[in-house]
Order: structure tokens, then sequence, then C-alpha cells
């Protein structure tokens, strides 16, 4: 397990320096994705121009619930983005290479062509959390939540990559469909799920369990009640539905590498 | 001229008689040699099914997204912008399905790379004017998009939402009309972008410059009427408005219909013209590295 964040730092070192020999593009680059990730706080702000609640909560509560949800999504993009390329792999016989490597295949896709613009969508989210927390006044008492809410939907995320991944054994040439599930479930927990119908949220929270990224931990930090009169008790949940959920992740990726059949030549 | 005029007699005489049968415009070789260009954009995207239709689902995925947004905020503020919920709900699965025609996400013509590897060369010396030979193709490659990346969120739309229809055979032809000028005006800017490479050697950082300003200002991210004071009046004057926002308008019904398209036709020969300059700048700028 060290060794291979060992690995992955190692590998994503060597990918940055390549990129910083083109200082002028590192730097756009950078900025690029820290603009395009900023629009959607844009759209945030417009839609705050017009009310004073979207959902049942206030400006600075919906920026907490996208900047906790964006800085757990940032980092599991940075650890395991690469992973939606897959079949890109697979089609080229690059997969292959990693294959025969002694470091996790995971790992190695994980860090493979490692880009400057995951670094400017983490910076993005942190500068959001950033601005939202001391305007929300939590106490020290519930504030102990936040860094494990990032924790667990960081690997909530990576989980549900590694699972779009595998998927991608099997349907190599349609990479599109993972990201209605990873960049999906970021889009979708940006915002309080009490703006998304219900039968969507029960979705979200028992089948995908995506509402434990951002939602119910956020429930309990802004110290609101459930609209939808869940259990208490799901607040706390999330490390659990991590859990299971990496489980889940370690076994299909297991299984499609197994089955995994090179495309030859 | 002559070679191209030939050429269908000398492969057959059944070939003939196809093209007697044809209106006049078959006979004229610019006209054919855009429409095999077209075709071509269009078969070679359509090679690519499971591709679509994952494609598609994606939209669809994330138009159902925004959707709950879009109504959240129209539940709160009824008639915000003279739109109502249905009307929020119908721009937001008709600008997902336009995504992939109008490229809101930029690229598609591969224009950048052939500066990079060289091929722009050939591109240039071809006995056709580059920017319409590379537009045909892409209006190919848009006119597959719509039927099915098109079509798909606007369906799922209907069926979990509802969606509002045009009023009737006119606003369905000013939106087509709407739409394919869209298309150009989307073109013309990527083209500028991909041009621009020749300049700049990696063009990337453009591209991001571009993509901001594309999402934000064609009403991807939010739609434009409901942007703020001068935001709003300057936003809905830009060339982007002309890729989504001018079309979803035309399609509800929110605007005049003949100023729409005279605001998308305006923009669009100011930017197919930019291109033809940028092209003769770029015949002199280019230098071929080796062969």
């Amino acid at each position: 397990m060290l060794t291979d964040l060992r690995t992955w730092l190692l590998l994503v070192r060597a990918w940055l320096r390549a990129a910083a020999q083109y200082p002028a593009s590192f730097a756009l680059l950078m900025t690029g994705s820290f603009l395009v990730s900023g629009l959607d706080v844009a759209a945030i702000l417009v839609i705050f121009s017009h009310v004073r609640e979207l959902g049942g909560f206030t400006l600075p509560e919906v920026m907490f619930v996208y900047g906790t949800a964006g800085v757990s999504f940032a980092l599991a993009n940075l650890f395991a983005g690469n992973a939606d390329n897959l079949g890109a792999y697979i089609r080229s016989g690059d997969f292959d290479v990693m294959l025969i490597r002694p470091v996790s295949a995971f790992v190695q896709l994980g860090a493979d062509r490692f880009s400057p613009q995951k670094v400017g969508r983490l910076a993005q989210a942190a500068v959001v959390l950033a601005i939202a927390l001391p305007q929300l006044g939590i106490p020290w008492s519930r504030a102990w939540m936040i860094p494990l809410m990032i924790l667990c939907g960081f690997v909530i995320f990576t989980a549900i990559w590694a699972i779009t991944g595998a998927l991608q054994f099997l349907l190599v040439d349609a990479p599109e469909v993972s990201a209605a599930f990873t960049f999906g479930g970021g889009q979708l927990t940006q915002y309080p799920l009490s703006v998304y119908g219900a039968d969507l949220v029960r979705g979200v929270t028992f089948i995908v369990p995506l509402a434990f990224v951002s939602w119910q931990p956020a429930l309990y930090v802004l110290g609101r009640e459930d609209p939808l009169g869940l259990p208490y008790a799901l607040r706390f949940a999330a490390p659990a539905a991590a859990l299971i959920l990496s489980l889940l992740a370690a076994l299909a990726w297991r299984a499609g590498l197994r089955r995994y059949r090179s495309t030859g030549s | 001229m002559t070679v191209a005029q030939r050429k269908p007699s000398s492969s057959g005489g059944g070939r003939l008689t196809k093209i007697a049968w044809s209106p006049d415009a078959w006979r004229c070789p610019t006209f054919r040699l855009y429409l095999r260009l077209f075709q071509y954009g269009f078969r070679r995207h359509a090679t690519y099914r499971a591709a679509t239709f994952a494609g598609a689902f994606t939209n669809t995925v994330f138009g159902i997204l925004r959707a709950y947004v879009l109504i959240a905020l129209w539940q709160a503020r009824p008639g915000l912008a003279g739109y109502d919920v249905a009307d929020a709900v119908t721009f937001c699965f008709l600008t997902q399905g336009l995504l992939e025609p109008m490229r809101v996400f930029g690229g598609g013509l591969e224009l950048s790379e052939r500066v990079r590897t060289g091929a722009i060369a050939i591109d240039l010396v071809r006995p056709a004017p580059l920017q319409p030979w590379v537009l045909a193709q892409d209006l190919g490659r848009a006119a597959y998009q719509l039927v099915v990346r098109g079509t798909a969120p606007m369906l799922a739309g209907a069926a979990l939402f509802g969606v509002v229809l045009p009023d009737g055979p006119l606003t369905w032809a000013a939106f087509a009309a709407s739409v394919a000028i869209g298309v150009v005006v989307s073109f013309a800017l990527r083209y500028l972008v991909a041009l621009s490479s020749c300049w700049v050697l990696d063009d990337r950082g453009v591209q991001a410059v571009s993509l901001v300003a594309t999402l934000f200002f064609s009403g991807m991210v939010v739609p434009l009427v409901i942007f703020p004071g001068w935001l709003g009046t300057l936003a809905q004057a830009l060339p982007w408005a002309a890729i989504m926002q001018v079309p979803a308008d035309v399609y509800l019904g929110k605007t005049d219909a003949a100023a729409a398209l005279g605001f998308q036709a305006l923009w669009a020969a100011a930017l197919l013209a930019l291109g033809a300059l940028a092209t003769r700048a770029a015949r002199r700028k280019v230098i071929i590295q080796g062969g």
C-alpha cells in the first residue's frame, strides 16, 4: 500500500516535471482548469443573484457542500481519474505494457500522463471551501467531521473510478459511459441533494452511495434536518459506505483484470 | 476542373443518367466537392456507433442533473426572465443535445494536430480553399451528431419531466436554420482557435481560454437570460450566444426569429471573414520542417 503510494508519487513527479518543461503551457493549463471548474461556482453565484435559498440552503451552505465534494472529487481525479481512459490504453496495447511491470496496474494507470490541470481543479475547490467555512461559524464539536468526510468522499470517488474502469474491460469502445458516473457523480454532489427528486436521492443513498460524499455528513456539520427524513445515523455512515464500495471496487477491478484478453498485435 | 467534370463519365453510363436527373447544382463541380466532403464527415463519425450512444447517455445524465437545479431555481422564482419551469427544463435538454453538434468542449477539426505534424502543407496546396473544405466536413459531423446525440437527451427529458414543443412549422423551420447557422458560428470560432497553432505552437492554452469563454457565454453553464445586469447584455451580444442561447430561444419562441437569425448570420459572416484572413496569413507564415 505504502509502496504503491510512493510509486504513484514518483510517477506523478516525473510527469509533472515533463509538463514543466513548457512553463507557459504548464501555467496556462493549470489556470485554465482552475477557471473551467470555477464556472460551476459562477453558476451558483448567478443562481443566488435571483434567490436567497436553493433547496432550502443558503449561499455559504451550498458553497460548503460544493467545496467539500469538490475537494474529494478533485483528489480522486488526481489519483485515479485516468481510469476513464482505460479503453484507449487497451485499444492501443499500452495496457499490456503496464501489466508486465512490477507495479500495480491501477497505480500506473492513475499516474500516467498526469496533467497539471488536475492540480488546478483541486486548488479551485479548496479556495471555495476556504471562503465558505469562516462564514458558517461551525463549532469544533461538529467540525471534526469535515476532514473525515473529505477522506471518505475521496475513497468513494476513487472506488467509482475503479468500478467504471473495470467496466471498460467490457465496454472498450464506449468510455463516455464512465463519465456519466464519475463526472456525473462530481456534478451531483456539488449541490445539496434537496434540489434533486426524492427517488434520485434514495438511489444515490442506497445504490450508488454518492449521498455520503457531501450530503449526509454536511447535514451533520451544518446541523440541519434531513428533508427526506432518513435515519439520523446515516450522517455517520460515510466511512462504512466508503469501505463497502472500495471492497466492491477491488473485486470488480480484479475480475476485470482476470478476464482481460489483450487486443493482440 | 476538367478532371472533375470528366470523372463521372469515365466511371460508367449509369452515373451520367443519374446526374441528368438531378437538379442543376449537381452539375457544379464545386458544389459536388463540398457535398462529398460533407458526406465524408458524416460517414466518418457514423462509424463510431457505440461511442455515440455512450456519449448520448452521458449527455442525458448530465441533463437530468442540470434540470433539477434549474427546476429548483424556477420554482423559487416562477417566470424568471420570461421562462416558466417547462421552458427551463426544455432549455436544459435542448442545450444538452446541442453540446456535441456544436462542439462546446472545442476541437473536432484536427487542424492543430495537422499543423503540428506538418500535414497542413498538403491542406494548403489543395486546389480548394482550406476554410470551406474543413467547414464542409464539420457540417457533416454536426449533422450526424444531431441525429443521435441531439435527440436522445430531448426524448429522455420529455419522458421524465416533459418538454415544450415549438409553436408550429414556422418555428420548427426557424429553429432548424438557427441550429445550422449556430454550427457555422461554432465552427468559425474553433477554426480560429485551431489556426492559432500556426503562431503559438502549443495551442492548448488558447484552447483552455476558448473553452472557458464558450462554456460560460454560450449559456451552457446557466441560461444567459438569467445573467445579472450588464453581464447579461454583454453575453447576449457575443458570438457564443449564437451557439446555444439563440437557437434555444428560437425554439421556445422567446425571441423574434428573423432578428435572431440575422444576429447569428452576422456573427457567422464576420468570423468566417476573419478565418479567411487568418488562413491567408497562415499560408505565408507556415514553414514546413523536414519532409
